[in-house]
């Protein structure tokens, strides 16, 4: 639909990174309109995730008598945002921005073994991001390590008088302090994420790190999220109702596609509509039109503005009972094959792997993906801490601790060693990160 | 103390929807299971609009300017409405509709004032047709050969 398009203008987050001396590489690829949950849906075909051809998981798949050099099973790099992940995770930049709405930063980061981070609702302009779901949207940012998402979003957080949503609260600065001493720490542990779709491995993953906490001395303590269960359908109202009026202004006529069809205006539309869209985003306007019908409006859409609420006080009073950072999984399990990831459908795919990520999307909290080890499989496995609103600061603060305690591997691409004689797996991160 | 507790809700294989204050009807669980066209997931009674009419199809189709009447679509409209109708298992009495998690705050607007702008000519360059300083549309209203002329497209692009 954006097909021939070039923006007259900056999204304040771009600018704000050129203003600070940024060298912008160039824009990756993403499921269409950021709907999905595995970058498969683009117009430009499907992501490829770097770790594919790690020597980590091709050592793996050797070992386990597979083709180590087979091309056709390479992974996905999870959604939507993948094409940004699969740009950091393959050191073709130091950071890259994405968007997150139901989880599309935090998943691809997840299987791509990335800091992914969605700030605070309200933290950072949306001004120039192409709205999916106004009210839950936020940039997010996407780098190796969690300095360098401390970094770019102190670049990026603060007041623009052009997004009416962002806080004029000062903020920052987000220099992050060593944490030494978690013992004031209060680590929640929802027990409604412990869903049976979860991987073995993930459980095992998820449930050491929770032991890491406590034995470094931090109070870990099970919490409860009743209404977690209700976060997808919610989301799914709420979504494609949105969906159905932000779409609305794809026409045609101003931009982009446009149909060579001239019987009338409102068929130049609709024919152009048809052509310029995929048929997830179709699918979910014509959803959305349901759900916002006359009718409907109040069993639906007003429904689920209520449920959301009742999702968001569930975080409010896990909070306020002294909690401070909530530990989840990020995703089900590794990344998976494409083969595999394209036998369901991309409702089918999201809702199953937005579980974890949603809801913070429905209540505006700063959460981030921490990449934490390699599974089985020799991919990277990630959790995600969850902070209360406009806490990110102390969030990125115990992640960084996370960070260190568990010291994530360094993809191992052929590429990469024999051309940087000196970059080995014994290399800090921190020689190929922002920070100096 | 909640490892005790973690292991537990590992052996009694507890989902989501086994807990909370919220009255669950029978199909309601929605984090423990398969979604979209699973049948044995399906939510309690009929949705409100029952069956997609081919009437709600066109309507629908009208005030999308999408279309989608293919037998695909209307099922997968189906199941995204059966899917929803998991909502009415929440008790949502007194509780008040959230619209922004901002709401509590004063959020800044904009002085009706124009202080950017002038850039026409910039805009006028991503359209396909303009005239001047227009953008052009075909005349006409008419939605009646929207569908035909879509299908004729898609006949085409298949033949």
């Amino acid at each position: 639909m954006l097909k021939g398009y070039i923006p007259p203008y900056n999204a304040t987050v771009v600018q704000k990174l050129l203003d600070q001396g940024a060298v912008l590489l160039g824009k990756t690829n993403l499921d269409e309109f950021a709907m999905g949950s595995g970058s498969t849906d683009g117009i430009f075909g499907p992501v490829r995730n770097p770790w594919s051809y790690s020597k980590q998981y091709r050592e793996k798949r050797k070992q386990s008598h597979h083709r180590a050099d087979e091309d056709s099973n390479w992974l996905i790099t999870g959604g939507s945002s993948g094409g940004s992940a699969a740009a950091v995770s393959a050191f073709t930049c130091f950071a890259a921005l994405g968007s997150d709405t139901g989880g599309s930063t935090r998943n691809p980061a997840a299987l791509c073994g990335l800091v992914g981070l969605k700030p605070t609702y309200g933290l950072v302009s949306r001004y120039g991001l192409i709205p999916l779901v106004n009210s839950m949207d936020v940039p997010g940012i996407l780098t190796r390590c969690v300095d360098d998402a401390a970094i770019v979003l102190g670049v990026l957080a603060g007041h623009d008088p052009k997004d009416s949503t962002t806080t004029q609260d000062p903020v920052g600065p987000f220099i992050l302090p060593i944490l030494r001493d978690v013992s004031k720490l209060c680590i929640g542990i929802p027990k409604e994420y412990n869903v049976p779709e979860l991987s073995s491995e993930m459980q095992a993953f998820w449930s050491k790190a929770a032991d890491l906490f406590a034995s470094k001395g931090a109070k870990v303590v099970e919490v409860s999220l009743p209404h977690t269960s209700y976060s997808i359908v919610c989301y799914h109202v709420l979504c494609t109702a949105e969906v159905a009026s932000n779409m609305a202004r794809f026409d045609g006529l101003e931009y982009g596609h446009r149909c060579n069809v001239n019987v009338s205006t409102e068929a130049m539309y609709a024919a152009t509509r048809r052509e310029g869209f995929n048929d997830v985003v179709r699918g979910r306007i014509l959803s959305g039109n349901f759900f916002l019908l006359r009718e409907n409006y109040d069993d639906y859409f007003v429904k689920a503005q209520k449920v959301r609420r009742l999702i968001a006080n569930d975080f409010v009073k896990v909070f306020n009972s002294g909690v401070d950072v909530l530990l989840t999984p990020t995703t089900l399990s590794d990344a998976v094959p494409y083969l595999e990831f394209i036998k369901e459908d991309n409702r089918t795919r999201s809702a199953q792997d937005d579980i974890f990520t949603q809801s913070v999307n429905m209540a505006g909290l700063p959460a981030v993906n921490v990449p934490m080890a390699l599974s089985s499989q020799g991919l990277p496995v990630g959790l995600q801490l969850i902070g209360r609103a406009f806490s990110d600061q102390q969030l990125l603060t115990v992640a960084k601790w996370f960070e260190e305690q568990v010291q994530f591997p360094v993809i191992q691409l052929q590429e990469l060693v024999d051309n940087c004689p000196t970059f080995s797996q014994h290399e800090k991160l921190g020689l190929v990160s922002l920070k100096r | 103390m909640w490892r005790r507790t973690f292991r537990a809700t590992l052996r009694a294989g507890l989902g989501p929807g086994a807990t909370g204050a919220v009255a669950g009807a029978p199909g309601a669980r929605v984090g423990s299971c398969r979604f979209a066209g699973s049948d044995s997931e399906k939510a309690a009674g009929p949705s409100p609009g029952g069956r997609v009419s081919a009437e709600l199809i066109e309507h629908l189709e009208r005030l999308a300017l999408v279309d989608f009447r293919n037998r695909e679509g209307v099922a997968r409209l189906q199941a995204a409405i059966e899917f929803a109708g998991q909502l009415r298992a929440v008790d949502t009495d007194g509780v008040e509709p959230m619209e922004s998690v901002l709401e509590d705050r004063c959020l800044y607007l904009r002085a009706d004032e124009v202080v950017e702008g002038s850039c026409a000519e910039d805009l006028l360059q991503n359209s396909q047709q303009t005239v001047e300083e227009y953008f052009v549309a075909p005349l006409g209203r008419c939605y009646t050969e929207v569908t035909s002329l879509c299908q004729n497209k898609v006949n085409n692009i298949q033949s």
